[in-house]
């Protein structure tokens, strides 16, 4: 009986040992949130936001979201491009 | 007796225990991350990073997970070969299969080869095997400390490593299947790629000559052991002297070509502007009015005995760290404890090789209060480190002369 106590325990610390190591990224709340996650993680991690801020400013997130769309193929349509300059320029913006 | 209540209540108790410390631990290993952050980089990255462990690996500073790219903290840079399981990993694309070497097939050919042809990674292993002890630095090392900043992966000092890699020649594979007189470039792809169909494969190209040089290798050993997953498993292609973005990793295939490689990755990616570096490689083919390809590396040196702000007894301090350049050789490191009114040679340690990097030491008497010491490398052909950033939008070749502060 120890021994399934004891493997319950282990089997909860390996779990939440796996899941330590990914990236629990926590991003601001604010309008347009639901589309940058709904978007952006498809290819990356969302860490690349609080990564690039706050130095960014309006011009430079839509670049940036401009460059995802052009350069990498990211099939985000217009509507949802707008809501994520402008959620990323309110508040990750510099 | 223990019963099914017991149980359940002990293993709740474990399963609290053990979140809780999780909490804890993640709460170290973000300050730990944080506490090895190069100074100057994004405010942002202290917002998230932690220090993040991938299979095989030490824990290393996490900018991202997906796709990976950890930095190698500076603890780990004070030895001139970098251990394989702190050795900074950098892709650009989320799909990354495990490669196995029983079934790894590298094809050879393209429309500059003569033939085409496919090797196993055991016909790789059966041709003359050479060694080379070379820097690998992403293109982008440093990228976090361009004033001002500018996107990317925001890198501080630890995108970067040195390793002893063998392998075979690329030029004794591309002899197997023979260069037309029209081949300009040679091509390579791995076997990563991108989460969405439309984002552009990471290929890359470098000149004829480059590939023809003896110290390019296809390796499929680093520091005497198998390449780790995360740093190209089975073979990589290793261009000493150069950035690490012509070192493919999982290579699968290599291309002669008779025109040059386009796609995103060769340009507008990974390009500086035209006449800004004291660049000797040219990269001609590629080459435009405004830009070109990075090349190799420029002559840097950086201090890892010591952090910007440690505190040290006063007295005899000796402060030491790393010196390398684009393949000419070291010839010397000089440090500044005036503000850079004079220098004095630091001792260089042993010399691994002209690619590695070359280890240095410097004593000096540390005074009560604050010491700020300023380092410069020169090589071989007399290039120094800058005093001033010469910036460019993509944050490449970043050399300038590092200062510290240590307080007696």
């Amino acid at each position: 009986m120890r021994a399934i106590v004891l493997a319950v325990i282990a089997a909860t610390l390996a779990a939440n040992a796996a899941r330590a190591d990914e990236q629990a990224i926590k991003l601001k709340p604010g309008p347009g949130l639901d589309k940058v996650e709904a978007n952006c993680q498809a290819c990356h991690t969302l860490a690349y936001i609080p990564m690039n801020s706050p130095f960014l400013n309006a011009a430079g997130w839509d670049a940036e979201v401009t460059k995802m769309i052009k350069a990498y193929g990211a099939p985000i349509d217009d509507a949802d491009a707008q809501a994520i300059k402008a959620y990323l320029a309110a508040h990750y913006g510099g | 007796m223990i019963t099914r209540r017991h149980l359940l209540e002990a293993a709740g108790a474990g399963a609290a225990a053990a979140a809780t410390g999780m909490r804890f631990a993640t709460v170290a290993r973000a300050e730990s991350a944080a506490s090895r952050l190069t100074p100057g980089v994004p405010a942002g990255v202290a917002s998230y990073v932690q220090m993040g462990r991938l299979p095989g690996k030490r824990p290393l500073i996490q900018l991202a997970d997906r796709p990976p790219n950890y930095e190698t903290p500076i603890e780990y840079l004070r030895t001139p070969i970098t251990p394989n399981d702190a050795f900074f990993v950098r892709y650009h694309l989320s799909d990354i299969p495990e490669v196995k070497a029983e079934t790894y097939r590298l094809a050879v050919g393209g429309e500059g080869a003569n033939s085409a042809l496919e090797l196993s990674l055991e016909d790789l292993k059966k041709m003359p095997a050479v060694e080379v002890v070379a820097v690998n630095q992403c293109s982008g090392n440093r990228r976090g400390l361009s004033k001002p900043h500018v996107a990317g992966v925001e890198w501080g000092y630890g995108a970067m490593g040195c390793a002893r890699w063998k392998g075979a020649r690329l030029k004794d594979i591309l002899d197997k299947v023979g260069l037309k007189k029209e081949a300009i470039e040679i091509a390579f792809n791995g076997a990563d790629g991108p989460a969405v169909d439309k984002t552009p494969d990471f290929i890359k190209s470098i000149p004829v000559w480059k590939a023809m040089d003896e110290n390019t290798i296809v390796a499929y050993e680093m520091n005497g052991e198998p390449l780790p997953h995360f740093n190209g498993f089975p073979a990589r292609v290793i261009v000493p002297g150069w950035t690490g973005t012509y070192w493919m990793k999982h290579v699968i295939s290599i291309n002669a070509l008779t025109r040059p490689q386009g796609g995103f990755w060769m340009n507008p990616a990974y390009r500086i502007p035209v006449g800004k570096f004291p660049i000797r490689d040219r990269f001609i083919t590629q080459e435009n009015a405004t830009s070109t390809p990075i090349t190799e590396m420029v002559v840097n040196s950086l201090i890892t005995s010591h952090r910007d702000g440690d505190k040290v007894k006063v007295g005899k301090v000796v402060v030491s760290g790393l010196a390398w350049d684009g393949g000419y050789g070291i010839r010397s490191v000089d440090v500044s404890t005036d503000g850079g009114r004079s220098w004095t040679a630091a001792i260089l340690g042993p010399d691994l090789g002209r690619f590695a990097f070359r280890p240095w030491h410097f004593e000096f008497t540390a005074r009560r209060g604050r010491n700020t010491l300023t380092v410069n490398a020169t090589n071989k052909i007399g290039q120094t480190q800058t005093s001033e950033l010469i910036f460019n939008p993509a944050g490449y070749h970043n050399n300038v002369m590092q200062s510290i502060t240590l307080t007696a």
